[in-house]
């Protein structure tokens, strides 16, 4: 045999349904494949097939649902189905945003894993022409307790930063959380944010044939085979040996690939683009070919590649960070070379586009694939898998243990809980300020991060937010409050919501139950986005992050943008005065359903925890309005929303920040921790409050005293160096501990 | 004021340092791509910016230190020209022995981003004139490797010879004796681990990096 005819000869192998199966494609898809290609596919070929039709690439268990969300207003000018979404700011701009999960490989190698999570998506904004400005990371880990949590936080986290501050990309928000639900998947969702001229965005739609394919960026390694399939089955015991399916990220070549794509973009030289994400060389291709309705014929001899001897399917399938694929407009060729030349990046024209709407590939002289290439895209499964609805559960027992005068040493619990803790250890080790136009970020602690509009007065204000305990207890609700949620908190530092990205994260969508709560979950989400005006304009979808058996808490997190004209008039957490009156909008019923209170003071399980707090829409947007309003007219010095640990834990959050003593008065245990829905906390003084518009429903709650003072509620003090010493060390604290096991 | 700022591949902070030197001194920094040969030979100040050069996949900095525009920034420092180096540029300044010292990873071992107290050391500098009698600022730090080393020897040369321009109140990274910037003997070339570029107001960096550039405009 000569060397070619042994990478060939497995190569061009007709396939059977066993080997269908280990691709993961089951009997009915093998059917489906066979019948529309009126053959069996060789090795290369199923290769595609499985990783197109992986859950992952083609969303088959969610995408009849994922159709339920309003994806329109008047700002968006790219809804779901491109790279990311795209929304008109004014003056000819966009910001392009997409939020998308790396769940299994950081669970596998938390520090790779969080690394190309975030590589990953600045791809998805920069390949549209957007300069990325922001990063925003959601992630959910298992019980602190769990001997594995520590060094994931630690390898996530790491991963994070070494990525973006390398990259010189700032990381200005996030949310962290722990439960034991995630103990066996913990969740990476990475976000990024970008900012392009209106007449400078690129699509993967568009090219025509004829013209040159260019491969651009990294060289092709074996890395990350199948990546895209491994994200689309469960865990099981001694998933780690999964190892080499995970990327290794190079941010270093990822900034050059920012600065060079975005050279290129400035001339007339791209005629479509797409970034090797999930599935690299074969969706990148395949996406650009079907949406423009064209053929594509590469010769992968001309791919650039790592390593000796590697065959079609290898390089098909590989996940190599840091590449692009774009079509060229005619004559171009040239000018693109010189370019990546300058950033020395490897750049070659590996083939052309082609009316036959097939995609051909050549190894060695040979093809080695020919498929036609609407099928993989169109006739990708689309299941309706049955569902069961989640059982509605009993309302909370509220005769309550706790006593009312252990209010303060209730809010020192909540404060210093995983969750509610500050998280200072993780964003201290991000770069937050690179790029010299962040307002605020982690460090100023407000409800959402403040990104100016580099060279305008113009500003994003950006936020994460879901409430996996509220969606456990009621997907439907809990949905509804992860989108409202978003809406109040970019509302707090006075922009005006636009639209959001999602990041969909839940188990085995083959299990009826689970099924259930991402078909509910996406209804409530797609009912508060159309109350709210509030729409999807991209998003990923995470499934089977299960393992054996066990699914994580259903976790639909919600990526809000918003805008504001002014960032002169954003008002944050920390600048109440002294004096200032705290003022609660919005009304409190009491509700201690799947709160923190019923977690952690009541030491409930999720189960008897009750359900989570209604939604009411209208309510949810006329306060938020309300709240935008008294922001931008100067009508309060400080606001900060009502979630987690309710009025006392967001009032004492206020506190801390503003570093000034507040009198709580007296409040019964419900006023203080319940998490009823639509309120806000606001510090104003005499002079601002004379100035309100008359009508507003409002409650007088305390009052601001002196820098570094106490904390007193129900006539009970306690200094708040004392509040913040226990809010502040839990963290650094935990990640310094040995695991005791 | 005739000002350059050098690029190198994987330098971040160079459009900040191009903005807030547009901004502040009111004359438009020359941005210079390390390899597009030489600097000009009429620069007043040459600005090495932050960044992770070549990924830091070697040493901080010792890449760049070799790349081909540093023989020109050698002649610019020879002539007597002013050069400020931050963050990556300060591990750049060092690695081509422009600055004493080194820098190593923080003692931590983490990367650290948060606004940090300085001091300012030497208010009769051309970097801190402007400074006046403030003893302490505030500017943002955001390193992984802004632990300065050097033997005692050096130490002591340093403070004596008053070329600390900068120490930390509160030591974020282990440097030796507080140090986050220095000044080269002829008190021409700076080198510091805080970003002032980022500090230029208004955001979350704060404003009090304005006065270093203030301060070059009335000594240049």
């Amino acid at each position: 045999m000569t060397d070619s005819s042994a990478l060939l000869t497995p190569l061009l192998a007709p396939q059977d349904q066993i080997s269908a199966a280990d691709h993961g494609i089951n009997a009915e898809e093998w059917q489906r494949l066979t019948n529309r290609l009126g053959r069996v596919p060789n090795l290369v070929e199923l290769g595609i097939y499985s990783v197109m039709w992986s859950e992952h690439c083609s969303y088959k268990s969610s995408r009849r649902h994922l159709s339920k969300f309003p994806t329109h207003n008047e700002r968006v000018i790219q809804g779901p189905g491109e790279n990311a979404g795209v929304i008109d700011i004014g003056d000819g701009q966009a910001a392009i945003f997409k939020m998308e999960s790396h769940n299994h490989p950081s669970y596998i190698e938390p520090y790779q894993g969080a690394a190309t999570g975030v590589g990953g998506i600045l791809r998805d904004v920069f390949t549209m022409g957007a300069r990325p400005i922001a990063l925003v990371n959601a992630l959910r880990f298992g019980s602190p307790d769990h001997p594995k949590t520590r060094s994931l936080v630690a390898g996530v986290v790491a991963g994070i930063g070494g990525y973006g501050n390398c990259v010189g990309v700032p990381t200005v928000a996030g949310e962290t959380e722990f439960d034991e639900g995630y103990n066996g998947n913990i969740l990476v969702n990475a976000m990024a944010v970008g900012l392009a001229d209106q007449d400078k965005i690129f699509y993967a739609r568009g090219a025509t044939p004829g013209n040159p394919i260019f491969y651009v960026g990294s060289k092709t390694g074996r890395d990350g085979i199948h990546g895209a399939t491994m994200a689309s089955a469960e865990f099981s015991e001694g998933e780690e040996d999964n190892r080499p399916t995970v990327q290794v990220g190079d941010p270093f070549t990822e900034k050059l690939l920012i600065e060079a794509c975005l050279e290129l973009m400035a001339t007339d030289a791209i005629q479509a683009i797409q970034d090797m994400g999930a599935a690299g060389l074969t969706s990148s291709s395949v996406e650009m070919a079907d949406k423009g309705g064209i053929g594509i014929d590469m010769d992968l001899d001309k791919v650039p590649q790592r390593e000796e001897g590697m065959s079609a399917y290898e390089i098909m399938l590989s996940e190599s960070q840091e590449r692009m694929l774009m079509v060229l407009k005619p004559g171009k060729v040239e000018t693109a070379k010189a370019i990546f030349d300058k950033y020395d990046l490897d750049a070659e024209v590996i083939g052309m586009t082609t009316d036959t709407g097939h995609m051909v590939l050549r190894q060695l002289g040979e093809v080695v694939c020919d498929i036609p290439v609407a099928p993989l895209a169109e006739d990708a499964p689309n299941y309706d898998r049955p569902w069961l609805a989640p059982p509605a559960r009993k309302p909370l027992d509220s005769s309550t243990p706790a006593r009312e005068q252990d209010a303060l040493k209730i809010l020192l619990t909540l404060l210093s809980c995983p969750d509610m803790a500050s998280k200072r250890w993780i964003w201290e080790q991000y770069d937050r300020h690179v790029m010299g136009d962040t307002l605020e970020s982690s460090q100023s602690l407000g409800d959402a991060a403040l990104v100016r509009v580099h060279g305008t007065s113009k500003a994003l204000a950006i936020s994460s937010d879901c409430t996996p305990r509220y969606v456990l207890a009621d997907p439907y609700e809990g949905g509804k409050q992860a989108v409202a949620e978003s809406y109040r908190n970019i509302s707090a530092v006075g922009a005006t919501p636009v639209a959001i990205t999602d990041n969909l994260n839940f188990g085995n969508p083959e299990n009826p139950a689970t099924m259930g709560y991402i078909v509910k979950a996406i209804e409530g989400m797609a009912e508060a986005c159309r109350v709210l005006d509030y729409p999807v304009v991209s998003g990923n979808v995470s499934l089977y992050n299960e393992t054996d058996g066990q699914a994580i808490p259903p976790t639909p997190v919600v990526g809000g943008v918003g805008l504001l004209d002014d960032f002169r008039r954003a008002t944050g957490l920390g600048q109440a005065q002294s004096g200032d009156t705290l003022i609660l909008l919005g009304t409190t019923a009491g509700h201690l359903g799947a709160s923190l209170f019923a977690r952690h003071i009541l030491g409930l399980s999720p189960k008897d925890m009750g359900p989570p707090p209604p939604i009411d829409l209208a309510r949810e947007k006329e306060i938020s309005d309300t709240v935008r309003s008294l922001v931008l007219n100067g009508l309060v010095h400080a606001v900060h929303d009502l979630s987690d640990g309710g009025l006392a834990c967001a009032a004492a959050e206020m506190a801390l920040t503003s570093d000034l003593g507040l009198d709580l008065g007296d409040q019964s245990l419900k006023n203080l921790f319940s998490e009823d829905q639509a309120r806000f906390i606001v510090a104003a003084n005499d002079d601002q409050l004379s100035r309100w518009p008359k009508g507003l429903s409002v409650e007088m709650i305390g009052t601001f005293g002196e820098p570094s003072g106490m904390l007193s509620v129900n006539g009970e003090v306690l200094p708040l160096e004392k509040l913040r010493k226990a809010h502040e060390d839990w963290m650094p604290n935990y990640m310094a501990s040995v695991a005791t096991e | 004021m005739k000002s350059a700022i050098v690029v190198f591949p994987g330098s971040n902070c160079d459009r900040d340092a191009q903005v807030a030197l547009s901004e502040v001194t009111g004359y438009e920094p020359e941005m210079i791509w390390h390899k597009s040969g030489a600097l000009p030979d009429d620069l007043d100040l040459v600005m090495v910016p932050g960044g992770f050069s070549y990924g830091d996949y070697l040493r901080c900095g010792a890449m760049a230190a070799n790349s081909p525009i540093i023989a020109s920034l050698r002649r610019h420092a020879e002539r007597g020209g002013y050069i400020l180096g931050v963050c990556n540029g300060f591990q750049v300044l060092c690695e081509t022995g422009l600055l004493p010292g080194a820098l190593i990873r923080n003692a931590s071992l983490h990367f650290a981003c948060k606004p940090q107290t300085l001091e300012v050391c030497e208010p009769e500098t051309a970097f801190t004139r402007a400074y006046g009698k403030t003893a302490n600022i505030t500017i943002p730090i955001a390193h992984h490797d802004g632990n300065y080393v050097a033997d005692e020897t050096a130490l002591d040369r340093l403070e004596g010879e008053g070329q600390v321009a900068f120490r930390y109140v509160g030591n974020p990274n282990g440097s030796a004796r507080d140090i986050a910037g220095v000044l080269s003997e002829n008190g021409r070339i700076l080198g510091m681990m805080p970003h002032p570029e980022r500090a230029i107001g208004p955001h979350e960096g704060g404003d009090h990096g304005r006065a270093l550039f203030q301060s070059l405009i009335a000594s240049i």
